[in-house]
């Protein structure tokens, strides 16, 4: 397995160089340096003198991809995009355009990203397979077809109704909770209630129906039918016998998205004032912060690409018959 | 699960609400700030849409964070909180600079004379003017510095400015001004207004290649060079020299990039590492105003709190006619500041913020933006008397503060461009035509529910040179019948525009119809407004092509005048005609000076050029104000921007909050600001009691839901073969 991972490891660096690179030459078709140098400077009164300090001082005086000035290696190496995306490799992340640290903002805005997308992504999951094995434990009849109406009414609506309703109601009208905001000395779980309900919520439709297929799946095969006939009970044989045998697609779904939890939710991070990584991520790409949009998004990647291998090796896990090799 | 009776899962249910309600304390839950000592008057506000970028007084230049800058630094120069026009007045400085004119060997001369090549100003710091407490200032037992590192290891404790133990606190010295002039030269700050001071400021540019050839590591004492400019006379007087004359710099000291800078605290943020941890100028300002920041997490919140070394200061006793009657001189020779703290959460959407600020957890619904377009419709209704609260809100005593902003909005044309541009007498009558055409107020009414201001003149409200009623009117656009401007018949226009050579809206040579094109800004206007132009434009039969395009891509049109039809806009950095007028002035087209030039619509008048040459450096009264009054009549003549409004944004404030008079240049008002904290008190927990059926009600449904599952399951557990074959039979 260790040979395994190494392998899935190294070739995980031309994926970056390719991401890197990919989202490098988006940012620059749309953005200029002497663009984000004005937006950085405030578009009043810049002059060209003011803008040519700033790229010096922010690294962005050199020609993007080849600078046809230079001589030897230094043509590819002595660009941005070469400069800009060494020290990504090392991990280096640099500052942002504005001047901030940008590890630092990272290693501070991860735990408020956690403390939503955690509780969301476990407390749906639990909700979403149990409400799926119920269905599935009465399939074929009228509250089965019900339950499927129900999930695909819920899938068609729009997430951003889910988050408006929810704060309408929830924090507008019945005052339970603060609509908004994420404050650690004031009783941090109350503005965490909210958005989580409504990412459950929001997740049941498309997740328990999701679920139920994979489980119905399970469920016509013989070893239910044996474990039905030898007096098992519906409960064991759902959670027993349906649920581990369904746990491969199911894994396939979910362990590769829990390195990119960190990452947050753009959409509740915004609407719900949680300081977190997505919304890090939405306030960079509107002020043209290159070095942060960079940077996330070479984390995004490498936690991706972690959550691969870590599917692959629940896979082994889960069944013992595969083999990483 | 098996042996549950359903009473028993009800009961289960019911528990675990209540327990969890109980958990919840007294009401309101809602509320989302931490409890607070009662006696602290703690103002809570909002930074919104997005955190400062920089709070570097050298480097920052947008308003929302001179909202913070503006309560912490004291600049030399500052505004009367309440008269209007706006009023300078002296603030980090004992009095008004004293100005000397000099030719060009260093003489003194009159200020009338023609040598005049320098004008020295001359300003004495006040002596009570002293810094916040502040780790920089800290001394040890020998009287050096406390917090000075030689590596990043020996300071890695020290995460944020609140975690050094000692602090101490200085006399602001007229030093400490020149070093942050200073700062504005040294390039690797990358200050905004390093080209433009440097136009100005003898020895500015000078000084700042001196330093940029500068090896550096770790702190450069920018006191071991000299600005030719400036000079330390003694502990409390400094002089400024710039340039020629250029009146309008006193008002550029009443900006924060004048402010004082220690030299130590320069030093202090240059220990090695500190930079890694965000412990920068830039991020912890340390000034002398009346309020220090304790707390600035971008992701949270800002926190100001009360400097305990602030000088002595008043409310002032006179204001504008009728403030007196409006209450806003009840508190006239009190001590200031009122505010103990105050917080500004971050909030980036809007109907948090506003239900927030209705709940009674916002004292105010904003601070640079009034954040209430989006909820306008809910919050007024227009009544005979102009704009009102609704009646839903009738019970929570909500003010209203306007606030016409010192800007403009407008869409100009290119006067360059071979179809709408020039200056003869048909291109004017094009113009005219088209302006008539849009009817700005109607505009405004339906996509700014009446927050804005027809202009007939370039400059705003508040700022000499803007006049009202009759007098203001643009008499090409505009009659005055029955006591209000009332815009010229359309009939009208169309003979202007057949007069131009365009009857009905064809070209009277070769029968084309006449088309625009308008360049606009792709996040700043949606299709019902284009709409609406295609529609105004059509009653005289021209047609519109809209070019929509980001700002970085409109920019690059403007800068190259490639645009007919452009969309801009200009707020104010001072309230002087000159920072409008010069959006005109020729040397500032973008293609003349091959820069960012203000004047997008490369207007080129010889006269008006020679009137600006002549207003800029003339001292207010009659010889300017007419030389303004005929800039202003050119501007209508030549008929250069398509539409112009004054923006007007209203902002709520609770009942509790006092002295909420806007100011529209200077954000240094929250020293001004009190509150009656017993009664946000009483109205918070009034207004948020919770309602709890809703937990019950969906409790009840949850478990009805499950019940009749467990129900079928358990029949279908217990059931026997023999039965479930007979029902089947059945």
């Amino acid at each position: 397995m260790f040979a395994y991972i190494v392998r899935r490891m190294l070739y995980a660096i031309p994926i970056l160089i390719g991401v890197n690179l990919l989202t490098f030459t988006l940012f620059f078709v749309v953005n200029s340096p002497d663009d984000m140098a004005v937006s950085q400077l405030g578009e009043k009164y810049v002059t060209p003198e003011a803008i040519a300090t700033w790229k010096k001082k922010n690294g962005y005086d050199k020609p993007l991809f080849v600078n046809a000035g230079a001589e030897g290696s230094e043509v590819l190496t002595d660009t941005i995009f070469f400069s800009k995306s060494l020290k990504l490799f090392a991990f280096d992340f640099g500052r942002s355009e504005s001047g901030r640290d940008i590890t630092t903002d990272v290693a501070t805005r991860m735990w408020p990203s956690l403390a939503v997308a955690l509780p969301n992504f476990a407390i749906g999951i639990w909700v979403n397979i149990c409400v799926a094995l119920m269905v599935v434990m009465f399939h074929a009849t009228r509250l089965d077809r019900w339950a499927v109406f129900v999930f695909v009414s819920l899938m068609s609506i729009s997430y951003l109704f889910y988050i408006i309703g929810g704060q309408f109601l929830v924090a507008k009208t019945w005052k339970l909770v603060p609509i908004s905001g994420f404050n650690i000395e004031a009783q941090p779980w109350k503005f965490l209630i909210l958005p989580v309900l409504v990412g459950v919520v929001a997740g049941i439709g498309s997740g328990a129906r999701w679920y139920r297929t994979l489980f119905l799946e399970e469920a016509n095969q013989d070893y239910v039918r044996t474990a039905r006939a030898k007096g098992a009970s519906e409960i064991s044989i759902l959670f027993k016998h349906i649920l581990p045998n369904a746990l491969i697609p199911i894994l396939t779904g979910v362990v590769v998205l829990i390195p990119s939890l960190f990452m947050g939710s753009l959409l509740i991070e915004s609407f719900f004032g949680i300081p977190g990584l997505g919304s890090y991520m939405l306030d960079a790409i509107k002020s043209q912060d290159f070095a942060i949009v960079r940077s996330m998004v070479f984390i995004g990647s490498i936690l991706y690409i972690i959550g691969l291998i870590l599917t692959d090796i629940s896979y082994t896990w889960a069944d013992p018959r595969v083999r990483l090799n | 699960m098996r042996n549950n009776h359903p009473v028993q899962l009800l009961a289960l249910v019911a528990i675990a609400i209540g327990a969890l309600l109980s958990a919840c304390g007294e009401p309101p839950w809602n509320n989302p700030h931490p409890p607070a000592p009662d006696e602290l008057m703690i103002y809570q506000s909002v930074m919104t849409p997005a955190p400062p970028k920089h709070l570097d007084p050298a480097i920052s230049y947008a308003s929302d964070e001179s909202l913070y800058l503006m309560q912490i630094y004291e600049p030399p120069m500052g505004y009367h909180f309440l008269k209007r026009p706006y009023e300078l007045l002296p603030l980090g400085v004992e009095d008004f600079p004293q100005l000397t004119y000099l030719d060009e060997a260093g003489n003194e001369v009159e200020e009338g004379d023609d040598n005049v090549a320098f004008t020295r100003y001359t300003l004495t710091v006040r002596e009570d003017e002293h810094y916040q407490p502040h780790p920089a200032f800290a001394l040890d037992g020998e009287g050096e510095p406390l917090y000075l590192f030689d590596s990043p290891e020996a300071g890695a404790a020290f995460r944020q400015i609140p975690d050094f133990p000692q602090t101490g606190h200085r006399r602001v010295l007229a030093n400490d001004y020149v070093y942050a002039i200073k700062r504005l030269a040294d390039p690797l700050n990358g200050s905004p207004m390093l080209g433009f001071m440097a136009q100005y400021i003898v020895g500015m540019k000078e000084f700042s290649e001196r330093v940029a050839g500068v090896e550096r590591e770790g702190w450069l004492n920018l006191d071991d060079f000299t600005m030719k400019g400036l000079k330390v006379l003694d502990e409390r007087t400094y002089t400024i020299t710039i340039m020629g004359r250029y009146p309008q710099f006193v008002y550029w000291l009443a900006m924060h990039f004048f402010s004082p800078i220690a030299p130590e605290v320069d030093r202090f943020y240059h220990n090695p590492g500190f930079d890694q941890r965000n412990l920068t100028l830039d991020w912890w300002p340390v000034g002398s105003g009346p309020y220090m920041m304790v707390q600035n997490n971008p992701n949270s919140a800002i926190v100001l709190e009360r400097n305990p070394n602030y000088r002595e200061d008043f409310f002032p006793t006179e204001g504008e006619p009728g403030d007196l009657e409006k209450g806003l001189l009840a508190d006239a020779g009190k001590p200031i500041p009122f505010v103990d703290r105050a917080v500004y959460r971050l909030e980036k959407e809007v109907l948090p913020l506003w239900t927030k600020f209705l709940q009674g957890f916002y004292d105010r619904s904003g601070e640079v933006h009034g954040n209430t377009n989006g909820v306008f419709d809910q919050a007024f209704v227009v009544g005979p008397d102009g704009v009102e609260m609704s009646e839903d809100l009738a019970d929570h005593n909500i003010t209203m503060s306007p606030d016409v902003k010192p800007g403009i909005y407008y869409y100009g044309f290119n006067m360059r461009d071979p179809v709408v541009g020039g200056y003869t007498e048909d291109k004017r009558k094009l113009r005219q035509a088209l302006q008539i055409a849009f009817n700005t107020e109607e505009y405004l009414n339906i996509f700014y529910k009446g927050n804005g201001i027809t202009a007939h003149n370039l400059i705003p409200p508040g700022i000499p040179g803007h006049l009202d009623g009759e007098a203001g009117v643009n008499p090409y656009t505009h009659d005055w019948v029955d006591g209000e401007a009332v815009r010229k018949p359309i009939e009208y226009a169309r003979q202007l525009l057949a007069e131009a050579g365009y009857p009905s809206g064809r070209d009277a040579r070769t029968g084309e119809p006449l088309k625009i094109f308008i360049d606009v800004q792709s996040q700043a206007i949606g299709n019902t407004s284009m709409n609406w132009m295609d529609r105004v434009f059509s009653e005289l039969g021209v047609q519109v092509e809209f070019r929509p395009a980001d700002w970085n891509r409109t920019r690059e049109k403007l800068l190259t005048g490639n645009t007919q039809i452009y969309s801009h806009g200009w707020l104010a950095d001072y309230p002087d005609p000159e920072n409008f007028l010069f959006l005109l002035y020729g040397p500032e087209s973008p293609l003349l000076c091959k820069c960012d030039g203000a004047n997008n619509s490369n207007y080129g008048s010889e006269e008006y050029d020679d009137l600006f040459r002549q207003m800029r450096v003339l001292p207010p009264g009659e010889e300017r104000a007419a030389l303004v009054a005929r800039m202003v009549e050119l501007f209508r003549q030549d008929a250069v921007w398509l539409f112009v409004y004054y923006p007007k944004d209203i902002y709520l404030n609770n009942s509790w909050v006092y002295n909420t008079k806007r100011h529209g240049i200077s954000k240094a008002t929250l020293k001004y600001l009190r509150l009656d904290t017993e009664e946000r008190a009483r109205k918070q927990v009034a207004w948020n009691q919770p309602i709890t059926w809703p937990l019950w009600a969906t409790a009840a449904g949850v478990v009805g839901l499950i019940m009749p599952g467990v129900v079928a399951y358990r029949r279908r557990q217990n059931a026997t073969a023999r039965k479930a074959a007979e029902r089947t039979r059945n």
